[in-house]
């Protein structure tokens, strides 16, 4: 498992084995443990485990949600693959990662080279508290507020009017070439102080030593960035792509508020997909196939980013 | 060691990003102080600062109710998956059985997937038994969403408690139960408050559970609430910009005074199993 904040890394250290060798050393099997373990357990099932099941059940039938379901086999399936409007929601959501993954990384990791030691500076925790305020306010209020940007008569075109390129106003949200990467920018927007203040607390734990042996060594910036901050915050990097991919791929609230999916369908993605399926246009089957598919996608991506993680900190 | 150009430079890049993190919701902050008579479709500036709008869209905006609906929701699913989480994380920390790690990466599966997949077999689940448009359909749905993180969390905060502490406990006779709650609980007193915040907050601004879920009025949610007042509202950004600071401020107002619980939570949120 991948922790990077300071406090649970200490208490994972001490993790070790004690406890669980204290158990094994008695050598016979606790049965009290699955009492504890059922509650939790039931729920789970009960709510999560058993409707993931029912997914793959009803993704094989066309079924409208009111009458009998008819059997579909794979062609909700598919149909992903040929219905332009459904492999035009996968494809957005790809973009989406440029914008809440692949851009925010990229960025925080050259501002996070530049501040190498900004962990240590005063007043770092103010500004940490500030640059991360964006994770916590609810997605519906961030739409909100950046809907208030991209208007016609918004902050975005007002700023463009004053340094006179009113050739490039238009409304942001509404245009068909600019709907997405707005958007995207709006991901872009979120996911950077996460990204940021990763790679600050990351960067803090890289022993000082490995810097000062690189300048006695006279590696300039680039080297000392490429041969120690990089490698040094793979683990982060890992964290920061899990995070920020599965929030790309599940983008929901925002897409719903800021834009409908639409002009057309500019924004539609597979989330917002299944949801309008589902529960606006009465095709349940082919809904569950999309969220299968959405589901197994991000579960093969986090697989692949846990490759990238150190080995020594696995659980 | 630090030398002054540097501290210069870090300390102008950290003040350019707070900036840029805070001028959108400043913004909504402005609007929402601004006079109605003075509202646009955009961010305003105040010519006097005027609270007016937040009376208007408590008003209206039926948020007492929401608010209500939403602190109700959360603090059950907060109880309610602590109490889960702290027994479950005692079972795999200090028992041992067959099929232990098992049902640990079991319950682990609920970290990696999505809402959007179990939602809709949820829906009809619980329409079938009559529990849509009730809270048990925000309640229990989002207890055994956050179950994967919160069992995972407990667990790693259990094993972490020295072996020391629990021979000490045994010796003087104490029963596993009272061990779990004597000894175990109060010492995971600060991993208990932040994963609550990261619950609480979790549960708060979820979305599509509500959007799904609730059709009457009186039981919508802050945020669902929200969005329903904003497709109603779109010109006069004064009141919808007061409607979302009320939304956003409960858990804003406990993320200033916990912020390090917060973040130090929700990065470690990305696991591996």
């Amino acid at each position: 498992m991948a922790v990077t904040a300071p406090r649970p890394t200490a208490r994972n250290r001490l993790a070790g084995a004690p406890t669980g060798r204290s158990a094994r050393r008695r050598g016979r099997v606790q049965w009290k443990g699955y009492l504890y373990a059922l509650p939790a357990l039931t729920v789970l099932t009960v709510f999560l485990l058993v409707p993931l099941g029912q997914l793959v059940q009803i993704s094989l039938y066309h079924w409208d949600g009111v009458s009998a379901s008819t059997w579909a086999g794979l062609t909700n399936y598919t149909d992903i693959a040929r219905d332009p409007q459904l492999r035009a929601g996968f494809l957005h959501a790809f973009v989406l990662i440029l914008f809440f993954s692949v851009i925010p990384i990229a960025l925080a990791l050259l501002l996070a080279a530049v501040t190498t030691r900004a962990g240590r500076l005063r007043g770092v925790s103010v500004f940490r508290a500030m640059i991360f305020l964006p994770q916590v306010v609810a997605m519906v209020v961030t739409a909100t507020a950046w809907t208030a940007i991209y208007a016609p008569d918004g902050v975005l075109n007002a700023a463009l009017r004053t340094v006179g390129m009113e050739a490039v106003t238009r409304p942001w949200l509404g245009d068909f070439s600019t709907a997405l990467p707005a958007v995207g920018l709006i991901g872009t927007w979120l996911q950077i102080g996460l990204c940021l203040v990763l790679f600050i607390a990351g960067i803090g734990q890289i022993p000082t030593e490995l810097y000062e042996a690189a300048k006695i060594d006279g590696a300039g910036a680039v080297r000392e960035f490429f041969a120690i901050t990089l490698p040094g915050l793979r683990g982060q990097i890992a964290v920061a792509l899990t995070l920020t991919v599965i929030a790309a791929l599940r983008t929901f609230d925002l897409v719903y508020v800021a834009t409908h999916g639409g002009p057309g369908n500019a924004t539609s993605l597979p989330a917002f997909e299944v949801y309008n399926r589902a529960f606006g246009t009465g095709q349940v089957g082919s809904a569950s196939a999309i969220a299968v598919v959405l589901t197994a996608v991000i579960l093969l991506l986090t697989f692949l980013i846990t490759k990238l993680q150190p080995k020594e900190d696995g659980t | 060691m630090i030398s002054r150009r540097e501290r210069a430079l870090n300390y102008a890049i950290l003040t350019v990003f707070a900036a840029l993190a805070l001028v959108p919701l400043l913004g909504v902050v402005a609007s929402a102080l601004t006079p109605a008579a003075q509202s646009s479709p955009s961010f305003t500036w105040p010519d006097r600062l005027d609270l007016g709008n937040f009376a208007t869209a408590w008003k209206q905006g039926h948020f007492a109710t929401y608010l209500t609906s939403s602190l109700l929701v959360a603090v059950s699913v907060v109880v309610l998956t602590a109490t889960l989480a702290i027994l479950a994380g005692f079972s795999f920390a200090h028992f041992d059985y067959p099929g232990r790690s098992l049902l640990f990466y079991v319950t682990l599966i609920g970290l990696m997937v999505p809402p959007e997949a179990f939602v809709i077999p949820l829906y009809f689940n619980l329409r079938d038994t009559g529990l849509t448009d009730s809270y048990w359909s925000l309640i229990l749905p989002q207890t055994a969403q956050s179950l994967a993180f919160s069992v995972f969390w407990m667990r790693n905060f259990f094993r972490s408690v020295p072996a020391g502490i629990i021979e000490a406990a045994r010796l003087d006779g104490a029963s596993d139960w009272r061990l779990l709650w004597r000894i175990l609980v109060p010492t995971s007193r600060p991993a208990l408050l932040t994963m609550a915040m990261l619950v609480f907050m979790w549960t708060w601004n979820e979305f599509l559970l509500p959007l799904v879920m609730i059709t009457d009025e009186n039981k919508r949610t802050a945020p669902l609430g929200l969005a329903f007042f904003q497709s109603e509202h779109t010109t006069q950004y004064s009141l919808l910009a007061a409607a979302s600071i009320i939304v956003a401020l409960p858990v804003v107002a406990l993320y200033v005074f916990l912020q390090r619980h917060f973040i130090s939570g929700m990065l470690s949120g990305a696991v591996k199993g």
